[in-house]
């Protein structure tokens, strides 16, 4: 990996003292991170530690469930983000979200993409035209689809759909590009394909992505955030945390000794 | 046996079992009424019995069997001619019977009134002059028939106008009646001019109806002279003549024609003879308007209330408790609809409206008596649990991850639900629509009471604005089954309709339903997600 190393650019989002309960169990423990523009953060650790959940918490998306109680602060580009006054519409625009598992909607490849700016209230062709291209052409799909654009998405493949959908987030040019284990339902080589494409999507948007896969985080973040049990244990520059982590925990996890 | 019990064999046998019985079932009643249904309209050979005491006898062979007690041979013979005999079918014993013979020239008439007229023709007389053309007496007739059938129509258009003219005075007359219900003194400017437009209507209303009446009369002093089989002699007035039929000596082809021609009779034409003969039009068309008009009452407000109740409402008891009620409305008896309906739509909203809008007319009810409109509300009412719960649980079986994604991309919730929800439900709320339009059609306990006549004397749309009508009664084929074959004094010569109108009933609602389901899998086939 080339060694840019940062001059620590402009913090985007960060967290501090983050605690969710579902119900009565506490699937967040004062967590307290700091996420930077242009940056790849990657959330590593065991099923059930509460990756997801936090997430969720970026793009507001706990909201849908009833059950959920959050205390402790989010704080995007200045502005708090954890409040019930927050007009989470606008905030999903600018925080985008990558699916677990490859969420296309039954329209054609075309309206998917431009969903986001159909319901935003984008009208004009032209805008929408240029829009499909240069997002597919983002998502590296372009040349695969541009055959088939008014054709469904539900034909798609896993690989392509994925791309699909990461392409849909990016058409309402996002700041922040969450992903959920993207490539945890894809082959190899639509897993080496994301991966060059979180590569190249890192210089325009800010990713942070889930993953259980250690070499995927190795290879494609510059900051790296270990969870343990609802608790954040140890986050840092990627390159460290794999080569000389502070936490026997992590050292454990990343050589594969549990988890 | 145990072991053999554990492979599951067995299970599988008595599943299939149940699943044959029912196929056998439907496939029966399927086949009972399409036989006795599609048969009905081929003509029948007319046999000449002749018996052992000396008399004749001219029919259709209805039934042959044998007596219950004696053990000996019966047969049903329909001998039509109801005005001379009293009756259309005999039962005579074989025993008694000395010859049968199919003579040609006997002759099948469709008639206006007293049923079908079996014999042999005459003479074809008008004015007192012999009608002779062609050589042939039975083409004669049919000449004759079809010159009188012109100016029958001449007739029928003239009192079409008549309808017309009648509709406009009874405006005038309302209008009359709610200026004077209103005040006398202030309006009597007004109404002695409509007084004068409404004397103005009726007497070229008179004029036509008198010259519509020596119309008629001319026509009818055109007739045929018919004989029965034992020689009695019948006077019938051409225009009463609906149809000539010759079975014995049709061909083929020809007896195809009549087929259809019947066919199309029962489609588009009104029925006659209190139902048991003619077309059912009228009840087609108050069927299918009833339903429609039901589902555009159903289908909006169960869909509303499901999304409601899946999409909005807090999950908890009463959400629950809700969602319990509504499958159990589903399982009301029907009659309690109707007596329902009677009370809250007829009497209650219906005469609200009476009293509000129309009170001159009391104490004749014109929206506080059963009509198309409160009986479709009721029918709503009955089906919308159904709708209500296909719609359920298809926007219950749409995967999570579609919501998430459009709300994950800036979508509100109602967003969600116009652009990607409604879609991907729409199978699934096509097969409520489907379930409730079939259950509504067959229904007739609740109509009974709301708005269905035995013989409606005006269709609820036509020319006249504001075209739909929805205060008036209408016909209903479920309840055309049910008035025909069992409240109708002619119950053997009826039996035929009542095949006919439920074969027409079973084939709406399978009509609708294929027509639905077609559209479905059109759909489904857009909305299923087909990769991995
Ligand atoms: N809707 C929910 N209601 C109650 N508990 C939940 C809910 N969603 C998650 N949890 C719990 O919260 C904890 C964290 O879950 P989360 O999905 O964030 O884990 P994760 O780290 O993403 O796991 P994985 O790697 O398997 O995706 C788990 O113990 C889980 O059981
Ligand atoms: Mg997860």
């Amino acid at each position: 990996m080339p060694q840019t190393v940062k001059t620590d650019p402009k913090p985007i989002l960060s967290v501090s003292g983050l605690n969710l309960f579902y119900s009565e169990k506490q699937a967040l423990k004062d967590i307290n991170l700091v996420m930077r523009r242009n940056q790849v953060t990657a959330f590593i650790g065991p099923s059930g530690c509460g990756k997801s959940t936090l997430l969720r918490c970026f793009n507001r998306m706990n909201d849908l469930i009833d059950s959920v109680r959050i205390d402790g602060s989010i704080n995007f580009e200045g502005e708090e983000i954890n409040t019930p006054s927050t007009d989470v519409i606008t905030l999903r625009r600018r925080i985008g979200m990558v699916f677990q598992h490859s969420n296309p909607f039954p329209k054609s490849i075309y309206e998917n993409i431009v969903y986001g700016l159909r319901i935003a209230g984008v009208k004009d062709k032209s805008t929408l035209d240029e829009t499909v291209e240069r997002s597919l052409r983002s998502a590296a799909i372009w040349d695969e689809v541009k055959d088939r654009l008014h054709e469904s998405a539900l034909g798609l493949s896993g690989g392509q759909a994925q791309r699909i959908c990461i392409a849909r987030a990016i058409a309402v040019n996002p700041e922040i590009i969450l992903m959920d284990e993207p490539c945890s339902a894809l082959d190899p080589i639509s897993t080496f394909k994301i991966e060059e494409l979180i590569e190249e999507l890192k210089l325009e948007y800010t990713i942070i992505i889930v993953t259980h896969n250690m070499q995927q985080a190795a290879r494609v973040s510059d900051v790296t955030g270990f969870f343990y049990m609802g608790e954040l244990i140890e986050a840092g520059e990627t390159r460290k945390i794999f080569t000389n982590p502070e936490k026997a925990q992590t050292e454990d996890y990343i050589t594969g000794r549990f988890g | 046996m145990n072991s053999f019990i554990k492979t599951g064999e067995p299970q599988v046998f008595v599943c299939g079992t149940a699943l044959a019985l029912i196929l056998v079932m439907t496939l029966t009643l399927a086949g009972v009424v399409l036989k006795n249904g599609l048969g009905y309209f081929w003509p029948r050979q007319l046999v000449q019995f002749e018996m052992k005491d000396g008399s004749r006898l001219l029919g259709e062979v209805r039934a042959t069997e044998r007596n219950q007690l004696t053990g000996a041979g019966q047969i049903q013979i329909k001998i039509s001619n109801r005005d001379l005999y009293g009756q259309d079918f005999k039962w005579v014993s074989e025993s008694d019977v000395a010859s049968r013979s199919v003579p040609e020239e006997a002759i099948l008439l469709e008639r206006m009134e007293h049923g079908n007229f079996a014999g042999f023709l005459k003479k074809v007389e008008g004015e007192g002059v012999e009608y002779l053309r062609t050589g042939s007496a039975v083409k004669d007739l049919a000449l004759a028939v079809e010159a009188v059938r012109e100016k029958m129509k001449e007739v029928a258009a003239v009192r079409k106008k008549m309808i017309s003219l009648n509709y406009k005075i009874e405006k005038r007359r309302r209008e009359i009646q709610k200026l004077k219900f209103r005040d006398i003194s202030a309006n009597s400017a007004a109404i002695s001019a409509l007084e004068a437009e409404k004397e103005k209507l009726e007497s070229e209303f008179n004029r036509i109806n008198e010259e519509s009446g020596r119309m008629e009369g001319e026509a009818r002093r055109f007739y045929g002279l018919f004989a029965d089989a034992s020689g009695t002699e019948k006077e019938i007035a051409l225009a009463d003549i609906i149809r000539i039929q010759t079975p014995n000596s049709m061909s083929a082809p020809e007896k195809i024609g009549a087929y259809f021609e019947r066919t199309r009779e029962l489609l588009l034409d009104d029925p006659r003879e209190s139902n048991t003969e003619g077309g059912l039009f009228p009840a087609i068309f108050g069927t299918i308007m009833m339903v429609l008009l039901m589902s555009c009452f159903s289908l909006p407000f169960g869909v509303i209330a499901a999304i409601y109740l899946r999409e909005y409402a807090k999950e908890g008891i009463v959400t629950r408790m809700v969602g319990i009620a509504v499958n159990n409305l589903a399982g009301v008896p029907s009659i309690v609809y109707g007596i329902f309906g009677l009370g809250f739509f007829v009497y209650g909203i219906g005469g609200s409206i009476d009293r509000l809008f129309f009170p001159e007319r009391l104490p004749t009810p014109t929206f506080g008596t059963g009509g198309i409109l409160w009986s479709s509300l009721t029918l709503a009412l009955l089906t919308v649990p159904v709708v209500i719960v296909a719609t359920e649980e298809s926007l219950a079986s749409i995967p999570r991850g579609i919501r998430e994604g459009s709300l994950a991309l800036g979508a509100t919730k109602f967003q969600t639900l116009i652009r990607l929800l409604l879609p991907m439900a729409t199978p699934g709320i096509m097969t409520g629509m489907i379930l409730s339009m079939a259950r509504a059609a067959g229904e007739v306990a609740p109509l009974m009471i709301v708005g269905v006549v035995k013989l409606a004397p005006a269709l609820p749309f036509d020319g006249n604005f504001p075209f739909f009508h929805m205060d008036r009664k209408f016909m209903h084929l479920g309840f055309h089954i049910f008035d025909v074959g069992f409240q109708s004094p002619n119950v053997e010569a009826a039996k035929p309709m009542v095949y006919i109108t439920t074969l027409l009933l079973l084939a709406i609602v399978a009509a609708s339903g294929s027509m639905a389901i077609y559209l479905r899998n059109r759909m489904r086939k857009k909305y299923t997600t087909s990769h991995f």
